[in-house]
């Protein structure tokens, strides 16, 4: 059900999400001038960059959270308001909806579709049967613990099935363990539906494991640095972390991202 | 009971945790005393203050006479409550939300609310008076009217202070205003609109007590305070106070026990 329909005027999955002259600026700061960026189809890829280089900023941008200066961006060769977005946010807490429960939580986005009940409810079903999900669902929000509500956000953020899933920082406010757990779940999506996955990630660690490629970030005016692609074969388990390719690649990004802080 | 309790070990900490429930009775007890001592030491004249058993046995025999009960006068009271929140609630809510949706509109009326909502609602009873004569009207009117400026307030204030993170979420997940409205900003300001009605209702009783005492009407708690107090009738006049003191709690009671049943997600 997370299959991603090939739109028509979508030629190539290598340039589906396109951004073209982005220019975005608060307070007369300039944030982006003129940027562009090119990303493919089914892959997942991380944002790494200094802190308020604009991280938030460009995944807000591409999703049509906050409006551009100037600039084109295109998903699927679709402009962005007709494109079918899942944004999972920094802080769980603070955007899934304490009123309803956990499973409405998950199946809003089909609500303000249009879905019938009966659909939604089977969708609803066939996505948590999909990842073995076993919380009692009937639950609010505020009851679950936190790896558990950014596990809600998350199936909330993927259930409608969108062009693309974005994740700010979906890890920074949880512990070791479940980042562990999330990372998997995360994974176990991606391998399932090859949705393409842009993670906004501070910890270079986090920002490797997971990702096809990694997009290194400058400070202001923000430039892209760097597209580092990393290809070790799907699942990454824990051992991961000490395989020669993963540790060329961290240390790969480590180098350009200590060489690009000097300048 | 504490030898009882004393084999086993920490028996004596949950006993002492189970009396630790009581202590809110302590000040009603020490009150008592005080009351009791005052009456009955002679401090305090009898005619000014009676005795608490004289005062509650009083009560007993008060409150469902067949003519001119306690209870007749309570139902009143708490109709003309009830009634004047009621109209408070159902303007001041849907205008309150309506504000706070258009913040220009706000800041535009701003102003007028945050001034009478400032001014005392006891200050406009002669204004209501001349506007409506001295009939039973003031009693609803004029509580409703102050009611309805916290509870409209507090509305607006709700819906323009709404977190920003939800609507966003719900914007993303392709909303539209319509459904952003019912489904995220109405629940994100749900808290501060219970505040407003919680503040409304307690504002609704005292201005009714305050109506019922000098504007003309011949029934109601606060008539019946000041109209035994007129005729010496101490007994009755403290009776009076205390069953509008209960009447008061009781409101408050209820409405802590519907917002937390309500707004159950708040301050989690
Ligand atoms: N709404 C806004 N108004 C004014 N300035 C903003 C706004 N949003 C972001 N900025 C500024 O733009 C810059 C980039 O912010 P952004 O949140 O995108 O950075 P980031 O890379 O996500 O940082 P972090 O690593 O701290 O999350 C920051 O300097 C921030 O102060
Ligand atoms: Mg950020």
């Amino acid at each position: 059900m997370l299959n991603i329909i090939p739109s028509p005027t979508m030629t190539t999955t290598a340039d589906f999400i396109q951004v073209q002259g982005l220019c975005k600026s608060f307070e007369g700061q300039v944030l982006y001038d003129d940027f562009d960026l090119t990303l493919p189809q089914g892959q997942i890829i991380s944002i790494f960059g200094p802190n308020g280089c604009g991280k938030s900023t460009l995944i807000n941008l591409m999703s049509g959270l906050i409006p551009m200066d100037r600039g084109q961006i295109t998903i699927a060769g679709k402009p962005l308001r007709r494109s079918r977005i899942g944004y999972v946010f920094q802080n769980y807490r603070e955007t899934l909806f304490p009123w309803i429960s956990a499973l409405d939580n998950i199946a809003y986005p089909l609500r303000v579709q249009g879905v019938p009940p009966k659909e939604r409810q089977r969708r609803v079903e066939q996505l948590l049967a999909r990842f073995d999900i076993k919380l009692d669902l009937r639950r609010y929000p505020y009851q679950f613990s936190g790896g558990q509500q950014q596990l809600i956000a998350i199936l909330r953020a993927v259930v409608a099935e969108p062009d693309v899933l974005f994740l700010d920082e979906p890890f920074s406010a949880l512990d070791f363990e479940m980042t562990l757990y999330i990372r998997e779940k995360l994974q176990e999506v991606h391998m399932e539906s090859h949705l393409t996955t842009i993670v906004v990630s501070h910890d270079l660690e986090d920002a490797v494991y997971l990702a096809d490629s990694i997009l290194l970030l400058s400070k202001r005016p923000t430039r892209l640095v760097q597209q580092v692609s990393f290809a070790l074969a799907r699942p990454r388990t824990p051992e991961t972390i000490v395989d020669p390719e993963f540790v060329r690649v961290k240390s790969q990004c480590l180098e350009i991202f200590r060489e690009e802080m000097r300048r | 009971m504490s030898r009882k309790a004393s084999p086993k070990a920490g028996g004596k900490k949950v006993f002492l945790r189970q009396l630790d429930k009581l202590l809110p009775l302590i000040g009603v007890i020490v009150l008592l005393s005080l009351w009791e001592f005052s009456a009955t030491s002679g401090w305090i004249s009898e005619v000014l203050l009676p005795n608490p058993i004289a005062t509650i046995s009083e009560l007993w025999t008060i409150a469902f006479r067949p003519e001119d009960s306690l209870f007749a006068d309570f139902i009143t009271t708490l109709a003309r409550t009830l009634q004047a929140f009621a109209i408070a609630a159902l303007l001041g809510v849907p205008l309150g939300i309506m504000l706070g949706s258009y913040e220009r509109l706000y800041r535009s009326v701003e102003f007028l609310i945050d001034f009478f909502r400032s001014t005392p609602a006891s200050a406009l009873i002669p204004m209501f008076i001349l506007f409506l004569g001295i009939t039973d009207w003031n009693t609803v009117v004029i509580p409703a009217f102050a009611a309805f400026l916290a509870i409209i307030f507090n509305s607006a204030y709700g819906v323009m202070n709404a977190r920003q993170s939800r609507i966003l979420a719900a914007k993303v997940m392709g909303a539209n205003q319509w459904d952003i409205f019912k489904d995220v900003l109405f629940w994100e300001s749900l808290p501060q609109i219970f505040i407003g009605l919680r503040t409304g209702i307690s504002i609704a009783l005292v201005m009714v007590i305050v109506a019922e005492m000098f504007i003309g009407t011949d029934r109601g708690l606060g008539y019946r305070i000041i109209q035994m107090q007129q005729i010496l009738n101490v007994k009755d006049m403290y009776a009076s106070i205390l069953v509008t003191g209960v009447l008061g709690y009781c409101l408050n009671m209820l409405f802590r026990w519907i917002e937390k049943r309500t707004v159950h997600w708040s301050g989690r």
